[in-house]
């Protein structure tokens, strides 16, 4: 069988993300390729090339490709997909943009983010925000498959796959118009080794930033949010822990003035360590935090940011 | 669809084209399709027998993001927030599912859609056939845009708006968290990781909504009355002649494994020191 991984790419690199996804990939038989798309991304196949386990890595650059636009992303894997078995990528907002929309074109159903690879046909998947957890069987002759990177180790480096171009499609009947990404010198919220996240309790922007950045700072944490206060406008959209948010499942995941309602708790709860600051001692969030504390975050959060050192 | 120049077509619009009139796509016909779901407030409990998650006597309501959705082409059709005025004309929802969506299909109604259609079935399809019966209906009713959820909140999916936009080779925006209607074009501010994305779809094309959208209405009574005289057609499955069959087998439905609450800490330098202990620091 042979199994193409397609890569988050990270201008001149490949995100962990897609170690995370070739680790998955690797759990089926057969050989498995990573597929870099877009144009200027021969650097970033080359990173792609040095993941452990990899046959080959193929490169698709064309204009219409620069933002991984979901209809020239479609059109350019449906056009390689006669040579493989199974097609994955991770679960990124990408990742679910375009592949349904290749899995439509090659009548196949899509199997959304997968938790685990039983074999060859069949995986596990969360559904109702992670209440539940369903076993599916595959009889497509193609899988189409995105890969929740949280479960999943990253596979190695030290690989030397070769790099081979392949015809990438031009745009369809979209176009990028721009784009206002959140630049920050934190850990991204999905790889972080610590997570600290905000909700409603914090109150405004200014606090939120006030409270949250010197504590995630010290401890080399990314920071995360609630749907409320994202919501609030305190935090950016892309802050979102939870069931149609990010998923995350750092080392500590730190919740202040969350109340742990199960949307949030569907992006949070596979984290090994789980601390909670909640006013309110019956808060739903102690149900699952490892560590809480009962108390106002505003002295908390200083006398944490103290014992810190 | 029609076009008409405004000299407003909206702020949001004047921001992206620094002039101050634009040909606005009026008269837009807008499909939304509506799933009804198990309420977001329940937490769903996986059966004994391990055969799925029991909904016997559980609360229904519409799929959340499909609310905004149908929230969305009702502004459109008001000409509330940035859309102009007449920006839709005509509102269509349709479900796919059990006698009982009609309910949610009525709800739509009650928030300011037209009409509803009920593709009725009894098994819980999946995203490939449902967008299979879109295609069907867009073939029959030729809508300008298919606004949609993101996510139904019980198979979290996230598939349907997508697959329906290939096999109409449609273009698609997902995760709409702003959509801006002119000169033949959904201008749609996407969600996504590391930020904002904003793209332009010609129409026809299909939307997928994301939770910052905007706020759905409470359907007041007087329009809960006046949704009751509204059609809603009901037709099979079958009528539509599209292969719906499985693709994929549950072998079973389990709960995830379960974290047990932890401990109360008296305070932050007993919480440090037990991170420590842990590992975790
Ligand atoms: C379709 C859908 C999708 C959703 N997706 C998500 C999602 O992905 N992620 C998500 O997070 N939510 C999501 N939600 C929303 C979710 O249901 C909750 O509304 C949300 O998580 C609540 O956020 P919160 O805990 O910050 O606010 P609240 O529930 O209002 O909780 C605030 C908490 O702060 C505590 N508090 C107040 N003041 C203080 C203080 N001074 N010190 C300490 N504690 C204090 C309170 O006791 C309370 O527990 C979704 C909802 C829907 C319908
Ligand atoms: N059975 C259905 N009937 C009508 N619309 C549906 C149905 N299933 C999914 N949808 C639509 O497709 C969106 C995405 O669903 P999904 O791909 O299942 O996560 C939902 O928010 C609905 O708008």
């Amino acid at each position: 069988m042979a199994v193409l991984v397609i890569a988050d790419r990270d201008g001149d690199t490949v995100r962990d993300t897609t170690h995370k996804t070739v680790t998955a990939a690797l759990k089926l038989s057969g050989d498995v390729d990573i597929l870099v798309i877009g144009q200027g991304s021969k650097a970033a196949a080359d990173a792609a090339a040095k993941i452990a386990g990899v046959r080959k890595v193929l490169l698709a650059e064309s204009a219409g490709l620069g933002h991984q636009l979901a209809e020239a992303v479609a059109a350019t894997v449906t056009g390689l997909a006669a040579g493989y078995d199974a097609i994955l990528s991770p679960a990124t907002t990408d990742g679910k943009n375009f592949m349904p929309r290749i899995a439509a074109k090659l009548d196949v159903a899509p199997i959304s983010d997968i938790i685990e690879v039983v074999s060859n046909d069949t995986f596990v998947r969360p559904i109702y925000a992670g209440n539940a957890l369903e076993t599916v069987q595959s009889s497509d002759a193609k899988k189409i498959i995105t890969v929740r990177p949280t479960s999943f180790d990253a596979a190695a480096e030290g690989g030397s796959a070769s790099v081979e171009s392949v015809a990438g499609a031009d745009a369809g009947k979209a176009a990028f118009v721009s784009e206002e990404m959140v630049k920050s010198d934190r850990p991204e919220l999905g790889a972080a080794k610590i997570v600290v996240s905000g909700g409603r309790a914090l109150g405004s922007a200014e606090e939120f930033h006030a409270v949250m950045d010197p504590l995630a700072d010290k401890l080399g944490a990314a920071v995360g949010a609630s749907r409320a206060a994202v919501d609030a406008g305190y935090a950016p959209n892309d802050y979102q822990v939870g069931q149609t948010g990010k998923v995350v499942a750092p080392a500590l995941y730190i919740a202040i003035g969350i109340s742990g309602a199960i949307q949030h708790l569907a992006g949070m709860k596979d984290s090994k360590v789980i601390v909670a600051i909640n006013k309110d001692a019956d808060a739903p969030i102690f149900q699952v935090a490892d560590y809480g504390i009962v108390g106002d975050y505003k002295t908390v959060v200083p006398e944490l940011m103290k014992a810190l050192g | 669809m029609t076009r008409r120049y405004v000299d407003r077509p909206g702020e949001a619009y004047h921001s992206l084209t620094q002039h101050s009139g634009a040909f606005v796509d009026i008269n837009m016909k807008v499909l939304v399709p509506v799933k009804r779901v198990i309420d977001y407030n329940v937490k769903a409990r996986v059966k004994a027998d391990q055969t799925g998650v029991d909904l016997a006597n559980v609360k229904m309501s519409m799929n959340p993001f499909d609310e905004i959705a149908v929230e969305e082409a009702v502004r459109m059709k008001e000409g509330k927030e940035h859309h102009a005025a007449g920006t839709a004309t005509e509102i269509v929802v349709v479900s796919i599912g059990v006698t009982q969506a009609q309910e949610t299909i009525r709800t739509a109604l009650a928030m300011g859609a037209d009409r509803g259609l009920l593709i009725q079935s009894d098994a819980d399809l999946e995203p490939l056939a449902v967008a299979k019966l879109l295609k069907a209906v867009v073939d029959e009713e030729k809508p300008d845009l298919v606004l949609l959820g993101k996510q139904s909140i019980d198979g979290d999916n996230n598939a349907v708006g997508q697959m329906l936009a290939a096999l109409l080779d449609w273009p698609q925006a997902t995760f709409a968290g702003k959509i801006v209607i002119a000169d033949g074009k959904a201008t749609v501010t996407r969600e996504v990781d590391g930020g904002l994305q904003t793209l332009s779809a010609t129409l026809p094309a299909v939307v997928s909504v994301d939770l910052r959208l905007n706020t759905p209405r409470y359907a007041s009574l007087p329009n809960i009355m006046k949704a009751k005289k509204k059609e809603i057609a009901v037709k099979a499955v079958a009528d539509y002649g599209v292969d719906t069959a499985p693709r994929l087998t549950v072998k079973k439905v389990t709960a995830p494994p379960t974290r047990s609450a932890g401990i109360k800490v008296a305070d932050a330098a007993e919480l440090v020191s037990k991170l420590k202990t842990a590992g975790v620091l």
